[in-house]
């Protein structure tokens, strides 16, 4: 093993002199003796030498012996936390989709701490080639067992020997990657002998082909011998290989695509600064209105009913209603499982001057829907306020004597207007004729951008009459 | 001008300062921030991707920070537990990115209610190591905006992550939002890794395994936090040259204590309120300065005390504090926190 990684002359996609790694040594990796990953990074780089890919490459290290891959390939580099390599990698791509990404990852890495990162990143087809050394076991934290440790296997964490019972069996990553629709080549190739490393080189240049070829994602899985934490001699190495780990993870192709496979791309293009104020409509403002008299110019105003009957959006175009009147306003909800089903209410502020809480506990103008609510928050209502509640649903009238009272039959009124639905705007109709502040142009340009639909838009524009005309004759 | 909810100005302000992606995963209050981002980021020839978990969103957040462009992603606070890992890894390699938090009610699941128990999350950490996360408290939908745009400068003037720290009010409300012109200030970055000839020899990481070059490398980021914290210190202050007690508050909490300011003034009792706009850093030299004039302090936040110790750290006078707080995801009620201060005042609390 070792004399065959002598023979291999340095590639170039990896640094003639290794100067980011501390110490004298600057021309030895820092892997043990007969260690895989060294054979795999020499593989990587020749390919990345022979398919001339280094300099839009981005080497991706992990945690885990090969956390210093960064010391030794001629690339750009990022190390990242443990598991998270693919994750990190999606979000290079995406930004530049024009590199080329390599993930390189340990059993520890890839198989336990990062399988959420690993499956989405290939189930994606992120632009990506991963190569996932497996050595069935922990070897930089000091030889825990892998999801990929064998039963059986003895490591600092299976003392043992590694269980069924109690670890669950090896798992394979390779076959499961295969399974997903969007990987176009999932191999797995061993390095622990001349012959298995002449194998790996073929799947990890046809892996890094199919990302040079923007085809998509890619993984190989290989095999490699972890003398220091298997415990043996670098020389037994290969036939340990040979008798253990091969009949429980078989080398071959589980996934070739890289013929049939268009390319994929996820280029982006530009936005102008132009394009970014239109599409979110900052180039034209909202059509400004004064106030016809100042009666509604500091109001505090709770609107509360079921969900479902369009109490949040009668708040929100109150408060349009009031910043368009130049009027400074605040719109708050009550949100989450109030919302699901049950009651829903929502504050809504004008102010002349920067509106101070936005929450509404002593409302001056109470829209309440239905009972519940009524019965809620009546007491709240600030002595001299005002009550417009729905008498279509709430059939005892509210009693309180220091308080103005509409009752409006909001639900009857909007059923003829041709939608019960529209009992909201209804009851829009009456508070904006009650106060007498607003610009009637204001409702219907109102109106027109909340219902774009004609039908449903009609409908409203009806009710909203209906419900100014009954305030007028109350 | 317009009406926007405190969530979807995150995203015009990010768009407007050149983000360009958003990786996230929903929770909920938190989630209009992912909506809008969705609907505007493709759009725009930008990329937003749901992630497979808080984890994946924060890790692929880095990924493109790295890769030299402006990013962020948001949630609520258990969702900020599983970033944390990622904040200290960039805070580590030294990677702009902006995160927003809206708060929920905590501990565990909690409920989805407003509480400001996320502050020592934030403020204090959250991440291992020796890190400092610029954290900024916008009150309102404007300064949603405007916070997050300043956010994505800091994050770069400083190579450092960022978060802008919100409630579930001030994510839900709506208000009306003056937004700026595109304003994308992105510097060069000549140590990103960009898979091209330039950046080729350029490598992005935090770990440091001799003990010598990690101390070097903490030293360093140190003196960048207290550069910061010279600089940074942001507060604002609301009726406070005649006042006689100063409330303490940020997020939805200032906006009550205002509306209290205003209701104890017309009763005669001079309020002010002092408004930290950034939590780290606190903005302990505007409250020390105001403090010597003010001679009561009054401290109102929804969490167990954690805005309290560092406005005592800040004073390191051993004044007797006033507080008022509430949990659950309920607010504090205004006319509660108004009494409070008036006990406070009267040297009753
Ligand atoms: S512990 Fe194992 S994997 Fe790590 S460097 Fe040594 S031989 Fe290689």
């Amino acid at each position: 093993m070792k004399q065959a990684e002598k023979s291999i002359q340095k590639p170039k996609s990896m640094y003639a002199r290794f100067e980011r790694k501390p110490g004298e040594d600057k021309t030895n990796t820092h892997y043990c003796p007969g260690c895989g990953h060294g054979i795999v990074h020499k593989l990587i780089a020749e390919a990345l030498d022979t398919l001339d890919m280094a300099e839009r490459t981005v080497f991706i290290s992990p945690v885990g012996c090969s956390v210093f891959a960064y010391y030794y390939f001629d690339c750009g580099n990022i190390q990242v936390a443990h598991g998270r390599a693919p994750a990190v990698a999606s979000g290079v791509t995406r930004a530049n989709p024009g590199n080329f990404l390599i993930s390189y990852q340990g059993d520890g890495d890839l198989a336990a701490i990062g399988t959420a990162e690993i499956i989405h990143a290939a189930n994606r087809g992120e632009k990506m080639t991963v190569f996932f050394v497996n050595n069935s076991i922990y070897g930089m934290t000091g030889g825990q067992m892998a999801p990929t440790t064998l039963l059986g296997q003895k490591t600092t964490t299976t003392p043992f020997g590694r269980e069924f019972m109690n670890e669950g069996n090896p798992i394979r990553i390779a076959e499961m990657i295969a399974i997903l629709d969007a990987p176009v080549y999932v191999a797995r190739a061993s390095v622990h002998n001349i012959k298995a490393i002449m194998q790996a080189r073929k799947s990890i240049t046809k892996a890094l082909q199919a990302q040079r070829d923007g085809k998509g994602f890619a993984l190989v899985e290989i095999l490699a011998p972890c003398p220091s934490g298997w415990k043996i001699d670098p020389q037994e190495s290969a036939a340990w290989v040979e008798k253990n780990v091969l009949p429980v993870f078989p080398l071959g192709e589980f996934k070739d695509e890289t013929v049939g496979r268009e390319g994929i791309s996820r280029a982006r293009n530009a936005a102008s600064d132009e394009q970014i104020i239109s599409l979110l409509g900052l180039d034209t403002a909202p059509p400004h209105f004064a106030l016809s008299n100042p009666k509604a110019a500091s109001l505090r105003v709770l609107c509360a009913g079921f969900g479902g009957q369009g109490i949040m959006l009668l708040g929100q175009m109150l408060a349009h209603l009031g910043m368009r009147h130049g009027l400074e306003v605040s719109w708050l909800p009550s949100y989450g499982p109030e919302m699901r089903g049950g009651t829903a209410n929502c504050s809504v502020v004008f102010s002349e001057e920067a509106v101070g809480s936005p929450i509404v506990e002593y409302p001056d103008l109470l829209v309440i829907m239905n009972g519940p609510s009524l019965d809620k928050f009546l007491p709240a209502l600030v002595p001299g306020g005002v009550l417009v509640y729905n008498s279509s649903i709430i059939e005892n009238a509210p009693r309180r004597e220091d308080v103005q009272i509409v009752a409006v039959p909001a639900s009857d009124l909007a059923l003829q207007a041709g939608s019960e639905r529209a009992a909201n705007i209804v009851m829009f109709g009456v508070i904006v004729s009650v106060y007498g502040s607003f610009s009637e142009e204001a409702y219907s340009h109102l109106l027109a951008e909340f219902f774009t639909s004609e039908k449903i838009l009609g409908i409203n524009e009806k009710a909203l009459r209906a419900g100014m005309e009954y305030a007028r004759n109350i | 001008m317009k009406l926007v909810r405190g969530n979807e100005a995150v995203i015009y302000g990010a768009l407007l300062a050149g983000c360009q992606s958003y990786y996230g995963y929903p929770i909920t209050p938190a989630s209009e921030i992912a909506h809008t981002a969705a609907y505007y980021f493709p759009q725009l020839g930008r990329t937003f991707l749901q992630a497979e978990s808080e984890l994946a969103a924060i890790n692929m957040v880095y990924g493109a920070s790295a890769a030299g462009e402006r990013t962020m992603t948001a949630s609520s606070g258990p969702g900020i537990s599983l970033k944390s890992e990622g904040l200290s890894y960039l805070a580590g390699a030294e990677l702009p990115a902006v995160v927003v938090n809206v708060m929920r009610a905590g501990p565990g699941l909690g409920n989805i209610g407003p509480e400001q128990s996320d502050y020592n999350q934030m403020v204090k950490g959250g991440g291992h190591g020796n890190y400092r996360l610029i954290v900024l408290a916008p009150y309102s939908a404007q300064e949603m905006c405007d916070m997050t745009i300043l956010a994505f400068e800091l994050a770069d003037r400083y190579r450092t992550p960022v978060a802008v720290l919100a409630d579930g009010v001030i994510g839900q409300m709506m208000e009306a939002v003056r937004f700026p012109k595109p304003c994308d200030t992105s510097p060069a970055k000549p140590w990103a890794v960009r898979g091209d000839a330039a950046t080729r020899p350029n490598c992005l990481t935090s770990i440091y395994l001799d003990f010598d070059s990690l101390e070097a490398h903490n030293r360093r980021l140190i003196m960048k936090f207290a550069e910061i914290e010279a600089r940074e210190q942001r507060w604002q202050g609301y009726m406070l040259d005649d006042a006689e007690v100063a409330i303490v508050a940020y997020g939805v909490t200032s906006r009550e204590a205002k509306s209290v300011c205003e209701s104890l003034r017309a009763d005669g009792i001079k309020a002010g309120l002092f408004r930290p706009k950034t939590l780290w850093p606190f903005p302990k030299e505007g409250l020390c300065e105001i403090a010597e004039r003010v001679p009561k302090i009054f401290v109102a936040e929804l969490s167990m005390g954690m805005l309290i110790d560092d406005v005592r750290l800040a004073l390191n006078d051993g004044r007797r504090l006033g507080f008022a707080a509430n949990y659950g995801g309920k607010l504090i009620r205004g006319d509660a926190l108004r009494n409070a201060v008036v006990e406070f005042v009267k040297g009753q609390q």
